[in-house]
């Protein structure tokens, strides 16, 4: 794709008004993209300053947070993002490789687009919509079937058995990973569904006439030439899956510690913003902690989808 | 088509209606006290002339908006310290008493079977007694077979004056709870699941055998919750009814506070409720816009006048008419009419 | 086959195990791809019917003609209606044009400059960034010096959310257009700028569309950045400089309460986003894969 080759029309300014103008708008707003993701991180940072100074680094590290002794710390609410986005990751992405496996080899060509497509409709419902449905639909049968049945299968084994602990709540960080990985799912099928199309018919074509399965095909052609940005797509779902609020924040339990089970409650860095903002002062060190928590989230989200852009980018040269 | 411009039209018609000479007022925070401040709304606007727009957001997120002036007025079940009240320029007055029951999810046991007391309930949510067998608990309720479960306790996740109303009491009970956790609208719980609103500590509870909690009386009279009987200061066992409540109210000694902030908590009396509070608003001393505070003393000087019988429908106490009196007078501090 | 050759029937046999093994394994792991598909359809069908179930038996006319009123007094969702439309019209009004412009920006002023990189990168942050961070940032910009919560807030963040989207729609539409199209344009003398504004865009204009609506739906559906900066408005409406309604967030609110009517009606709220966003999406994709 070339940009065409503009010559002046000759007899008149070189650079017309309106193409001055133009030109002007179109790089003033690509100034003004950059400088909305700059005031977001300075807006985050300056409220959040207050809370560094207060706490210093050691915010990032403890698991103290008490409002009514004015003491808080960033580690619960990180460690709960960390692992019910590493739980959701685990959940979604063998589902999402199986969907983007079947629509891309095993499905006859007629049911690809309608699958495709309602595969990636779960993408389109609001987080909100999860929240309620895993709230009143996930939540019950947690408590009353998938956790008490977990808990008895671990019971007795030495270490595996704290893992999987006590009370049955329904709510708690498996939950929440659970819910989050349906979210995730779609993103993390779709990239590998486009990924697993860029690879040449003429690779998988001589597989195939040496005798491979499908599967063969898939696990010693497609995947290693895939891997790379196949690692991009999972990067991509987690950065959507830190971020996630609505969703997290009605199933997660909401408890301001780090719980030894994986059915325990816990926050998440987006959860408790959610939850404990609008009962904030103005000028508060609590607040601060929070614009510090929500800095914090963007770091992390930052750092996630830099390296899944440069991962997925040798795809567009055709690798 | 016809029918989405049919109603666009009722829309804009509805509009033009409640253009006529209406203030409008915005106040925030408390859910607890939603439900009446609403129906005194409804019932109250011809009357009165004032719309009420009503975010129930929380007790502590009430506050907040106040001091930010963002609303007219807020509402907080935890009275706001002196010192703050003269920090923010505010000034602060109750509305109506209510009670907050705890909520059980036991097999086998019914709605006011269980007893417990301020130490047990407070040792609970601290964590060491962790089984529902426990002596301590077997002691009080002898006779009552209790299964060896595990208690799982739940919180209110979101900042409330109802968790204030709680740990206000568990921290007259226990000065190991005072000490450690302390009272607010947000505590750094030791342990338990919290649960988004009243409706999310009430779905988590009866989700989980074993499950222990605390909301309003209102919600659980109407979901018909499994209550727990409380011992008051008077050694009794006492069911959360309204009968409980009144009497605990009757007790109180209105004329000993500073800016009407009482504390019902552990009432004297035997047929007292223990867990009980006046829910507040707060009001700024130096309204933006006088016409505002007029309105909001105005909607609920018709609450006082009017709204009883509504407000013992929803399971509240109305204050008694010596209190109403005594703030229509405080209410002459903040400029505006009345 | 047999012949001379030592060994061959025992070679034949393990090449048929072998075979054999290889053939259950592919079987073995295409059930589980197909289990997995019919997994992610299970969810999507759970939604819905979930949606369906508790949504209908709440839907009524009443809905959508009263507004939202406190529990027991028959209320609808109005307002919340209206002001969802508003401010999601109004955010992907001063959104779209700004994206517009730095998608042109990328595909015709700067392309393969390094600032274009930046700011390509830049713009795809703000697409996958927490939605609630950019709340915050709008409430510190706007609604602490203002002093209220406002529908104007709620609308700049759903902006803020919509320009990302806008842009790599934009972008990657006017790179499909060929180079002919656009030196056909030059050669008749025109300025570049007409020839992006009345040639380009003319062309691009059915995926540019596309990308707009995907952001509308993407907007109808955020609560989190509406909660800091909106608010909502339990009695009416409101306007643009105080706190207004909205679907998303009278769902926050009701879900969570204590009264049947209210959480009632959050799941009808809840279905009617979902089918609009749904019926958004699939037009939108239907109509974007015909294009490409």
């Amino acid at each position: 794709m070339q940009q065409a080759i503009i010559i002046p029309a000759s007899g008149r300014a070189r650079r017309g008004f309106g193409d001055a103008v133009f030109a002007t708008t179109a790089r003033a707003s690509g100034g003004l993209v950059l400088l909305l993701l700059g005031g977001i991180i300075l807006s985050l940072f300056i409220g959040g300053i207050a809370a560094f100074r207060e706490f210093g680094p050691g915010f990032v590290f403890s698991t103290e947070w008490d409002p009514v002794h004015q003491k808080f710390g960033a580690l619960v609410s990180i460690y709960g993002t960390l692992i019910t986005s590493a739980i959701a990751l685990v959940l979604a992405v063998p589902v999402a490789f199986g969907v983007a496996f079947f629509l891309t080899e095993l499905a006859p060509a007629w049911m690809r687009r309608p699958v495709g497509t309602a595969i990636e409709l779960l993408a389109a419902v609001p987080s909100i919509i999860y929240g309620m449905w895993g709230f009143f639909v996930i939540v019950p049968i947690m408590s009353s079937t998938i956790q008490p049945a977990i808990i008895n299968f671990f019971d007795g084994i030495p270490v595996l058995q704290d893992l999987f602990a006590g009370p049955p709540f329904g709510t708690g960080i498996f939950t929440a990973a659970l819910i989050l990985a349906v979210m995730v799912i779609p993103f993390v099928a779709a990239t590998m569904r486009d990924v697993f199309d860029t690879v040449p018919a003429v690779y998988k074509e001589s597989a195939y006439g040496v005798g491979c399965t499908t599967w063969e095909v898939m696990r010693s052609i497609v995947l290693p030439y895939t891997r790379v940005s196949v690692v991009g797509g999972i990067m991509l779902g987690l950065g959507r899956a830190l971020g996630e609020t609505m969703a997290v924040t009605f199933v997660i339990g909401n408890a301001d510690r780090i719980s030894e089970t994986v059915f325990g409650s816990g926050n998440t860095i987006a959860s408790i913003v959610a939850l404990e903002f609008p009962e904030s002062p103005q000028g508060s060190l609590k607040l601060a902690s929070l614009l510090a928590l929500g800095f914090i989230l963007f770091v992390i989200s930052f750092i996630v989808l830099a390296i899944s852009r440069m991962l997925l980018k040798p795809k567009a040269t055709g690798g | 088509m016809t029918f989405r411009t049919t109603a666009l039209a009722i829309a804009l018609a509805g509009f033009s209606f409640a253009a006529h000479a209406q203030t409008q007022i915005t106040g925030a925070g408390s859910t607890f006290a939603a439900p009446i401040y609403g129906k005194w709304a409804e019932a109250g606007a011809t009357a009165t002339g004032v719309k009420l727009n009503y975010q129930a957001i929380g007790s502590g997120a009430g506050i907040n908006q106040i001091n930010n002036r963002t609303v007219d007025f807020g509402a907080s079940d935890m009275p706001v310290k002196a010192e703050d009240l003269t920090a923010h320029k505010l000034m602060q007055f109750p509305t109506v008493i209510g009670g907050v029951d705890i909520i059980v999810n036991l097999p086998g046991i019914k709605a006011n079977e269980l007893k417990l007391t301020g130490p047990v309930l407070a040792d609970i949510y601290l964590g060491k007694i962790t089984k529902w067998n426990d002596p301590e608990i077997a002691k009080i309720n002898a006779g009552m077979k209790l299964p060896s479960l595990a208690i799982a306790t739940v919180h209110r996740a979101d900042g409330s004056g109802t968790t204030f109303v709680f740990t206000d009491y568990l921290s007259m009970q226990s000065a190991e709870w005072k000490s450690k956790v302390g009272s607010s609208t947000s505590v750094a719980w030791p342990n338990g699941a919290g649960g988004k609103g009243s409706d999310g500590v009430a779905a988590t509870v009866q989700h989980i055998p074993g499950g222990i909690g605390y909301d309003e009386s209102a919600y659980a009279e109407q979901n018909h919750l499994t209550t727990a009987l409380m011992m008051n200061k008077a050694g009794k066992f006492v069911a959360p009814t309204m009968a409980a409540f009144v009497a605990a109210a009757g007790n109180a000694d209105w004329s000993k506070v500073q800016n009407f902030a009482i504390d019902l908590n552990d009432q004297p009396g035997a047929a007292s409720w223990p867990i009980e509070s006046a829910t507040f608003v707060l009001l700024p001393l130096d309204p933006k816009d006088e016409k505002q505070s007029t309105a909001v003393k105005k909607f609920f000087d018709w609450g006082f006048e009017h709204g009883d019988d509504i407000a013992t429908s929803l399971l509240y106490i109305p204050l008694p008419q010596s209190v109403h009196a005594a703030i229509r007078t405080a209410w002459k501090a903040v400029p505006g009419t009345m | 086959m047999g012949g001379g050759i030592p060994g061959a029937a025992k070679n034949e046999a393990v090449a048929r195990s072998l075979g054999r093994r290889r053939h259950l394994t592919n079987l073995f792991v295409k059930a589980l791809c197909i289990t997995a598909t019919v997994i992610g359809l299970l969810l999507l069908a759970s939604i819905l019917a979930t949606l369906l179930w508790n949504g209908l038996a709440g839907l009524s006319l009443n809905v959508f003609v009263t507004d939202t009123k406190p529990p027991g007094s028959h209320g609808g969702l109005l307002n919340a209606i209206i002001g969802t439309l508003i401010q999601t019209a109004l955010g992907t009004v001063i959104g779209t044009p700004i994206g517009l412009m730095v998608g042109t920006y990328l595909a015709e002023y700067s392309r393969g400059s390094q600032i274009s990189n930046v700011v390509r990168f830049v713009s795809d942050v703000l697409l996958s960034a927490p939605s609630i961070l950019i709340g915050l940032f709008i409430y510190q910009l706007l609604v602490e010096p203002m002093g209220g919560f406002s529908g104007i807030a709620g609308s700049l963040t759903l902006a803020v959310i919509v320009i990302p989207i806008v842009v790599r729609t934009t972008e990657d539409m006017l790179r499909l257009i060929p180079a002919t199209l656009r030196e056909a344009a030059i050669g008749l003398g025109a300025p570049k700028w007409k020839m992006i504004t009345l040639v380009c865009y003319r062309a691009a204009m059915d995926g540019i569309v596309t990308g707009v609506l995907l952001a509308v739906a993407r907007i109808a559906g955020e609560t989190a950045p509406l909660l800091f900066t909106s608010l909502g408005n339990s009695s009416g409406l409101g306007n643009l400089a105080t706190p207004m309604a909205s679907l998303p967030v009278t769902i926050y609110q009701y879900a969570g309460s204590a009264f049947d009517d209210w959480v009632q009606l959050a799941w009808v709220a809840a279905l009617l986003i979902t089918v609009g966003v749904l019926a958004i999406n699939v037009t939108a994709r239907l109509a974007l894969r015909g294009k490409k």
